[in-house]
């Protein structure tokens, strides 16, 4: 029977935390992809947070990731508010179409 | 440690409240009272100006050991509400004129600025985060404030995206940061990295890299390069009293955080991060001096200017020592006053009613309007380095400290990004004086607008003359930063 330790947690957290970069740039269709990502990031450095704070058997990991996940909720509702005011002013939410400034 | 000490914190309690207050004064008002909430929004800074300078020169822990009042972040802090307080009086012509005119937007500033002092003072990784994360949606709601306009929407929705990228960033090099430290407060950190030093044991590498992925999200708040590439299009894009707000306080605060988290809890690990400050304060000077050339637009101008200047600041920091710290105190002091002079002289470039926004039409200026064109050419030879202009000083002081520290390298390529810099700073001069001019800028240009060009040039004119107080002031500020 596999013993599922810490290195395990770190693993999959650092896996999830890759593919929401990965998914950040690479995407090419849609924000909402991208705002899916950053919550992806967001969740795998909670992950990284209670698999230590159990690890080490201390409480502050626990109450971070409580922090993180309010702040998360906050940021996905005004980063929401934003792709909808950009909606209505270019009818397109597609990353390519993000392109009136360059340089 | 477990001691509340809530009268250290009475600055940062007071604008909260006052925050709230104004929200609720904005929502019975209207929209009509926005010029009402925004002066008293400025009286809020200034209350708070007043309280944190009349505590000047305290050291001591609130909140349980999460929050600390120094010198060092006194100082900082005095100089983020000053950003934050002429930001807004400059911005009340242009959302009034512009119908952007609601009085959330003084409030959002405010809760801003409270975010800057919270993160000024974070002696933890907690409110750390937590003040970075207020300050940081408060400006990605300001920067898409004008939610009729396509370019506004889109520099608030890139800040948004990048913003949220490099706090997650930050956010995984504070959790392995935790995992192989066991403790998130910065003197808790302190003492265990002194311990690991004293005893000749090299650090952890989960340590290692949880400090390398933590500085790169600090570099994207302070767009240093290679995490500047949001800067150019937020700044060109975002409502020009907006820029000019983003392009002061919130790089002090970050500043002051990149510096406190360096110093404080890893300042005996300097050999780890050093090479990471230096190559990005390098990169960033660079790239600061090169890619402003090709620029015709100014917001983006200023934008590749601020780059840079944040690679000069940075110098400070690579060289890691007291001196180094007080270079970048005086640096930034001067930086604050140089880009709030020139950013409202860009918000004085209107033609026939609409805003301007091109180098081009700065042609000229000497003859429509010698007392701007004055103005604007004191701060472009001072952002050049020319003595004896204030700039110069800043740049004085942190290579000083960099040849001190050994890092001649990164002080003579300072020295030499500054003159390919002094290019296109020059460029901006020769326009105003030796170009025909073109259409000249509307007049009035209003009171306000006239004192805060007034007493930026007055400032960066005469700095030389207060140089021994401000040495003195930042020699005291660095000093509280290193005594632990």
């Amino acid at each position: 029977m596999l013993e599922i330790g810490l290195g395990h947690y770190l693993t999959v957290a650092a896996i999830l935390f890759t593919l929401g970069i990965f998914g950040i740039f690479l995407n090419r269709k849609n924000v909402i992809i991208i705002l899916m990502s950053i919550e992806l990031m967001l969740l795998a450095v909670n992950i990284n947070l209670v698999a230590f704070s159990t690890h080490l058997q201390d409480l502050v990991g626990q109450i971070f990731a409580m922090f993180v996940l309010t702040v998360a909720a906050a940021e996905a509702a005004i980063g929401l508010a934003i792709l909808v005011v950009y909606f209505r002013n270019r009818g397109s939410i597609e990353v390519e179409d993000i392109n009136m400034m360059k340089g | 440690m477990s001691e509340l000490n809530l009268t250290a914190a009475l600055p940062e309690i007071f604008l909260a409240v006052a925050g709230m207050l104004l929200l609720m004064l904005g929502v019975f008002r209207g929209n009509g009272g926005t010029r009402l909430v925004l002066w008293l929004t400025v009286g809020s800074f200034a209350v708070a100006f007043l309280m944190v300078a009349g505590m000047m020169g305290r050291n001591e822990l609130a909140m349980g050991g999460l929050f600390v009042a120094d010198a060092f972040g006194d100082f900082m802090k005095l100089l983020a509400l000053l950003g934050s307080a002429t930001a807004l009086i400059m911005s009340i012509r242009f959302i009034e004129r512009e119908d952007m005119a609601r009085f959330e937007y003084p409030v959002l500033i405010l809760f801003a600025t409270l975010g800057m002092m919270l993160m000024i003072s974070a002696n933890d990784m907690l409110s750390l985060y937590v003040g970075l994360e207020l300050q940081s949606l408060s400006l990605y709601v300001v920067a898409a404030f004008r939610r009729d306009h396509l370019r506004s929407s889109e520099a608030g929705l890139k800040y948004f995206v990048l913003g949220a990228l490099s706090s997650g960033m930050l956010l995984y090099g504070m959790s392995m940061i935790y995992g192989f430290a066991g403790t998130t407060s910065f003197d808790g950190l302190a003492a265990l990295t002194a311990a690991k030093v004293a005893a000749g044991e090299a650090p952890a590498i989960g340590l290692i890299v949880g400090i390398v992925f933590l500085s790169a999200g600090l570099a994207f708040k302070i767009s240093a390069v290679p995490f500047h590439m949001w800067t150019p299009d937020v700044y060109e894009g975002a409502p020009t009293p907006v820029t000019a707000f983003f392009a002061t306080a919130p790089k002090i605060a970050a500043m002051a955080l990149i510096i406190r988290v360096m110093i404080e809890p890893f300042g005996d690990m300097l050999a780890q991060w050093q090479q990471i400050i230096w190559f990005i304060s390098l990169a960033s000077m660079v790239l600061g001096a090169l890619a402003a050339i090709y620029q015709t637009n100014i917001k983006r101008l200023m934008a590749y200017s601020s780059i840079g200047h944040i690679g000069y600041a940075l110098v400070g920091l690579a060289a890691g020592t007291e001196e180094g710290v007080q270079g970048i105190l005086i640096y930034l002091t001067i930086y604050i006053f140089m880009n709030l002079g020139t950013f409202a002289c860009i918000l004085c470039m209107r033609q026939k009613d609409v805003m301007v926004e091109n180098i081009e039409d700065l042609k000229g200026l000497s003859k429509t309007n010698p007392l701007m064109a004055f103005a604007l050419a004191a701060f472009m030879f001072s952002m050049a380095g020319i003595p004896p202009l204030a700039g110069f000083f800043g740049k004085l002081y942190v290579f000083l400290a960099a040849i001190e520290a050994g890092l001649y390298f990164l002080a003579v390529f300072g020295v030499l990004a500054s003159v390919v810099g002094a290019f296109y700073y020059l460029r901006i001069v020769k326009l105003m004086y030796f170009d025909e001019p073109a259409e000249s800028f509307d007049r009035p240009i209003g009171r306000e607008m006239s004192l805060i060009l007034t007493g930026t040039t007055v400032v960066i004119l005469l700095l030389f003359l207060v140089l021994g107080p401000l040495h003195d002031g930042t020699a005291l500020a660095a000093a509280s930063l290193f005594e632990g």
